[in-house]
Order: structure tokens, then C-alpha cells, then sequence
């Protein structure tokens, strides 16, 4: 489909743009020409009508002689030949509107009169025809290039969407490693707490498969997970792990993103708990207001640890996913206070299903 | 150093989990040339267990609350025969494997911990020669790229200081050592002027003098001493000689 005719703000910037043309023509019958203004316009502006139609046609030889790839005599004869065969339509058709008008009044042999300035009509056909090849060819080039960008933007988005989808399936090998020690220390001195946390291990590893794939999961599924993953936790690290929960009733069922709260629990105990010495609390606390879901961990931590060496990874991750997905309708804060630190998102409440990821990146984009 | 045959192997582990000082302890009580004098939970009672107990052999995790691995190899000092354990840290292994340091991962397994003790073991009585790097060599190497000190801590006998490198002023070479100078007090630390310089952040610290690390935050002004020579004035008053390359870089970084 031609691009002009897609759109009807396209095309009546097209026309717009024939009128000085039709002008143009109107002055050439009327002064070389010897027509009254009257008659001239009345020829003029609908044979341009129809010209400009004509010469829209333009297009599919233009497409099949791509500007780079054609050789000069194909070029040449392609367009001369169309030239030659558009202006001669044209004449005809004025031809033939001579005669139609010739039969009112003020138009009295007209015909005749018009016969004269056919030469003129037929060869400014052919620069009109001509003239509409250029532009095609720079329709060409604009819209090969808004192809380009399109296809480097979607480039973008893929290779953005494939890294989200690496982040949030990754279970931290920290996390795995030290389970097992614990797992083979526990199989001599309590070999029934081993089998335990063998299947708190397994029920964790089992609950993260195939949330790669997955755009949303149930708060309450989310919350599940977190409670697996700290049995685990809570094993290794015993009394030194507390954990306090708030959730409200009326969040679970709320649709998120998978493994974005947990990384953050993660992340509290392994910037936090396990910095401590005597150990210390985590707080975790979900409320649902108005469409929005607010999720704010605290924790207790050593503000003279030393530094982790895999630093901040899981808050930049979450913090990330949440833009690419949500874009200004979610926020993300992490705040230290004292020993205190805490991270606050907060991301819209919705039970059905999650708006698609790539719709919501181009809107993104749109913003 | 000549391990008597009939002395106990008087080792120290640390590590914050009960459960892995567990693994270690279990797998040690087959070996009866092996002693356990104590068990450390985190980077401090480390410091000054091995300076009460002064062990032979120490079993360190990396990760630890207080102080990490690394910094608690760099207060002990080259004296004991050290295994580091750890369960995932790539940069970590890299340096291990580069300085032929002994470690164990987690989970442990029965195999590795023989071989690794035999070692060290050998190491002890001599049999192989100890080839343990500087502790603040094998730090540098394990630390992952981009990431620069933090922190620098110091030991004053068992007593462990920690100086965050936003409060430090600079740095001075006193023949095998660097004093430290933070908040008005100087702190003595075995480490060479030019790895101290390597470990800090070039944006932040400059070498301004052969013997002289300066906090770039902390330079007032730079005033001219005699013919061709400058003197750094700090926010604190103290007056440190600038050399010709480093009123170059100075200038350099100023220029920035």
C-alpha cells in the first residue's frame, strides 16, 4: 500500500501541496495558453486533481528501481516511460474534459481553443511525472531509514527483555553453595534435619523453575517462595535470622513480577543478618492502597562491615525490572539510616493480567 | 621453620556459620596431630584469637561479619599456615590459584580437605617451602576489578582500628611501613607505599612524593618551598612535601 494513501492527513497534505501546481497550470492556459481565468481554473484544478493521483503511481517504479541498485539506462528508460505514459493519460483526460465542457455556456469552443496548448500540457506532464519520481525516491530514503531505527529500537528491547530474563532466573550460587555445606553438616551430627533441609532445599529450587517464563505470579506465590527460601536460611543461619512479617490479606492475590521481593529478603540477610554477629531482624511489610501495592523491607545491619564482594546486584536488579516494566507507575527507594536500611517500591496492584512487557516498554518509550 | 614430629598442629577455625566450623571440626577429628584451640565467628575474635593463641595452622572463610578473610590475613600477619574457605567467589579462586594459597569450597569435600591439610602440613614441617604471598598482595589480587579499598584496618596489638578511606588525610612510607594519618592520630601499618597506592582509588589519592599518598579532598593549598619545590597544605595544617612528578600529576589532576 502506498504510504500517502495509508493515512488521510498524509494525503491532504498531498493535495495541499498540488494546488500551487494547479495555479501554476491554471496561469499557463490562461496567459501563453489564450484562456479566459475562468476556463483556465476550471481545467486546471481537476485535471491536477487527477495528476496528482497519476502520479502516485510513481511509487511502485521507484520501489522496483531502488535508487542504488539500478543501472542508469533501466533507470532512465523506466521513468522515462512512465513519464511518457502518464502525461499522455493526461492529455487525453484533458481532451476529453474539453469536449464535456464545451457543451455549457462560457465554454464555447474550448475544445478547440484547448487542442492548441495540448504540447504544453503533455510536456508539463512530464516534469510534473518527473518531479514525482524525486519525491518518491526521498519518500523512500525516509521511510528506509524509520525501518532502520525501528528495527535497532526493537533490537534494543529484545536484548533488554532477553537480559531481564537471565537476571530473574539466576538463584544466587552463594545462596545454593552454603546450603549444601550446611546440608553435609548436618548429615553427621542431625541426619534427620539434613533430610529436612534437603527437601526446604528442593521445594525452594523447585518453586523458582519456570518463573523465568512467567511475566507475573500471584503476591501469594511470591510469598511462598520467600517463606521456602527462609527455611533454608533460617537453618544455616539459626537464631541469628529473625523475621517479622506484615502482609495485608487483601495483597495476595495482587499480580508481580517473579523473584522481585525475594532477592530483596535475600539481600537484607546477606547485607544485614549475616553481618551481624549476634544477628539481628528483618521486617518485612506489604499493604495494598488504591491500585498500588507498597512493599517496604527493613533490616538491622553493621554500618562498618566489611564491603560484600558482589556489591548491591540484587537491589540494582530489582530496581531495573521495575523501570523496564512498569516505567514511572513504580518507584524504588533504598535508604540507610543509623543501622537501619530499608528499601521501599512500590508498583500498581492489579489482579488480572499484567499489561504484556513489550507493550509496556513502548509506552516507555513514548513517555 | 622445623615443625617438631611429636607437637601438636594448633589450628584455628573461623567462620560465622555454626554449621560449617561443624564440617571443618568433624572432618579435623580424624586427625590426631590436629589441635583446635579455637573457634572464631567473625573477623575480630579471629585477630585477637590468633595473636592469644599464636596457631599454626588457620582455617579462614572469606565472608564474615566485622572483617572479611582477606583483612584478617593482613592483621595476623605471615605467621600461621592459613586454608581459606569460601563457597563461590571467582576473583577470590583467581588470586588463590595465582599465589598457590591453599583453599577449600563449600560444600567441603573429604578429599580436597586431606589434600589441602596435607599440605599445609607439609608446608609446617618444612617439606615444602611456604609460599604465602603478602596479605595485602593476595587482597589486591582477589579484589574485583573496579572495586577499590574502602577501608583500611589497622592492629594495635590485639586491638583491631578500622579506618574508612574517606577519613584517612595520608599516607606516610616509614621503611617497611605506612603510617596511616586519620582524625589527628597516626596508625602503623606493615605494607609498602606502593601497593597501599595501587589499592586506593586514583580519582580520590595521589602520590605526591616518593613517600607520600594524599587525600585529594583534604589538600588546601599548594605553595611553593624554595626554588622549584612545593609544599601540600591539609585542611588539618599538616605540611607535606610535593616532588617534580608529583606537582606534574597535581597539575595534571587539577587540570581534570
Amino acid at each position: 500500500m502506498h504510504p500517502i494513501l495509508t493515512q488521510l492527513r498524509r494525503l491532504v497534505f498531498y493535495l495541499l501541496g498540488w494546488t500551487p501546481l494547479a495555479a501554476m497550470l491554471t496561469y499557463l492556459l490562461a496567459v501563453p495558453g489564450g484562456l479566459t481565468w475562468w476556463q483556465a481554473g476550471s481545467i486546471a484544478f481537476p485535471l491536477c486533481l487527477l495528476y496528482a493521483f497519476v502520479c502516485l503511481a510513481a511509487w511502485y517504479p521507484c520501489l522496483a528501481t531502488p535508487l542504488e541498485r539500478s543501472s542508469v539506462p533501466r533507470f532512465l528508460f523506466t521513468h522515462v516511460a512512465g513519464a511518457l505514459v502518464a502525461s499522455t493519460l493526461w492529455v487525453l483526460a484533458a481532451r476529453f474534459l474539453g469536449r464535456m465542457l464545451s457543451g455549457f455556456r462560457g465554454f464555447h469552443g474550448i475544445d478547440a481553443r484547448l487542442s492548441g496548448d495540448l504540447p504544453l500540457l503533455f510536456g508539463t506532464g512530464i516534469l510534473l511525472y518527473l518531479l514525482a519520481v524525486g519525491f518518491h525516491y526521498v519518500l523512500l530514503a525516509v521511510e528506509a531509514s524509520r525501518q532502520a531505527e525501528a528495527r535497532v529500537m526493537q533490537a534494543g528491547l529484545l536484548a533488554r527483555d532477553a537480559e531481564l530474563r537471565a537476571l530473574k532466573a539466576q538463584v544466587n550460587p552463594h545462596f545454593l553453595f552454603n546450603s549444601l555445606n550446611s546440608i553435609s553438616a548436618l548429615t553427621a551430627s542431625d541426619p534427620p534435619r539434613a533430610r529436612e533441609m534437603c527437601v526446604l532445599l528442593g521445594d525452594f529450587l523447585r518453586r523458582t523453575l519456570g518463573l523465568g517464563e512467567k511475566l507475573a505470579i500471584p503476591l501469594s506465590e511470591e510469598m511462598s517462595l520467600i517463606h521456602a527460601f527462609l527455611a533454608v536460611e533460617k537453618i544455616r543461619y539459626g537464631d541469628r535470622l529473625r523475621m517479622e512479617e506484615s502482609v495485608d490479606p487483601a495483597a495476595l492475590d495482587a499480580e508481580v513480577p517473579p523473584l522481585l521481593l525475594q532477592p530483596l529478603v535475600e539481600n537484607a540477610i546477606v547485607h544485614g543478618v549475616a553481618n551481624l554477629v549476634e544477628g539481628g531482624w528483618i521486617r518485612l511489610t506489604i499493604q495494598r492502597r488504591e491500585g498500588t501495592l507498597s512493599v517496604e523491607i527493613e533490616n538491622q545491619f553493621d554500618p562498618e562491615a566489611p564491603r560484600r564482594r558482589r556489591n548491591g546486584v540484587g537491589l540494582e536488579n530489582v530496581r531495573q525490572r521495575l523501570e523496564a516494566r512498569y516505567a514511572a507507575h513504580a518507584t524504588f527507594a533504598a535508604s540507610a539510616a543509623g543501622d537501619n536500611f530499608r528499601v521501599t517500591i512500590s508498583l500498581p496492584a492489579q489482579s488480572d493480567e499484567p499489561r504484556p512487557l513489550a507493550h509496556a516498554a513502548s509506552q516507555e518509550k513514548a513517555s | 621453620m622445623n615443625f617438631p614430629a611429636d607437637r601438636k598442629i594448633r589450628t584455628i577455625i573461623v567462620d560465622d556459620e555454626d554449621l560449617a566450623r561443624q564440617v571443618l571440626r568433624e572432618f579435623l577429628s580424624a586427625h590426631s596431630e590436629v589441635e583446635i584451640v579455637a573457634e572464631c565467628a567473625n573477623g575480630f575474635e579471629a585477630v585477637k584469637a590468633v595473636s592469644e593463641h599464636k596457631p599454626d595452622l588457620v582455617f579462614l572463610d572469606i565472608q564474615m561479619p566485622k572483617l572479611d578473610g582477606f583483612e584478617v590475613l593482613e592483621l595476623i600477619g605471615p605467621g600461621p599456615a592459613v586454608i581459606f574457605v569460601t563457597a563461590y567467589d571467582t576473583f577470590a579462586i583467581r588470586a588463590f590459584e595465582v599465589h598457590a594459597v591453599d583453599y577449600l569450597l563449600k560444600p567441603i569435600g573429604a578429599q580436597r580437605f586431606e589434600a589441602a591439610l596435607e599440605c599445609a602440613e607439609e608446608r609446617l614441617s618444612g617439606k615444602l617451602p611456604s609460599t604465602a604471598p603478602p596479605a595485602v598482595e593476595l587482597a589486591a589480587a582477589a579484589r574485583p576489578p573496579q572495586q577499590y579499598l574502602d577501608r583500611i584496618p589497622v592492629r594495635d596489638g590485639a586491638s583491631v582500628f578500622i579506618i574508612p578511606v574517606a577519613k584517612l588525610d595520608y599516607a606516610e612510607a616509614q621503611d617497611d611501613y605506612v603510617a596511616l594519618a586519620s582524625q589527628g592520630k597516626k596508625h602503623l601499618k606493615q605494607q609498602t607505599i606502593s601497593s597501599l597506592e595501587a589499592a586506593l582509588d586514583p580519582s580520590r589519592f595521589l602520590r605526591i612524593h616518593r613517600s607520600y599518598i594524599v587525600n585529594l579532598e583534604r589538600v588546601a593549598k599548594i605553595e611553593p618551598y624554595g626554588k622549584d619545590r612545593y609544599v601540600a597544605v591539609l585542611s588539618s595544617g599538616a605540611q607535606l612535601p610535593v616532588s617534580r612528578a608529583g606537582h606534574a600529576r597535581l597539575c595534571a589532576f587539577l587540570d581534570r
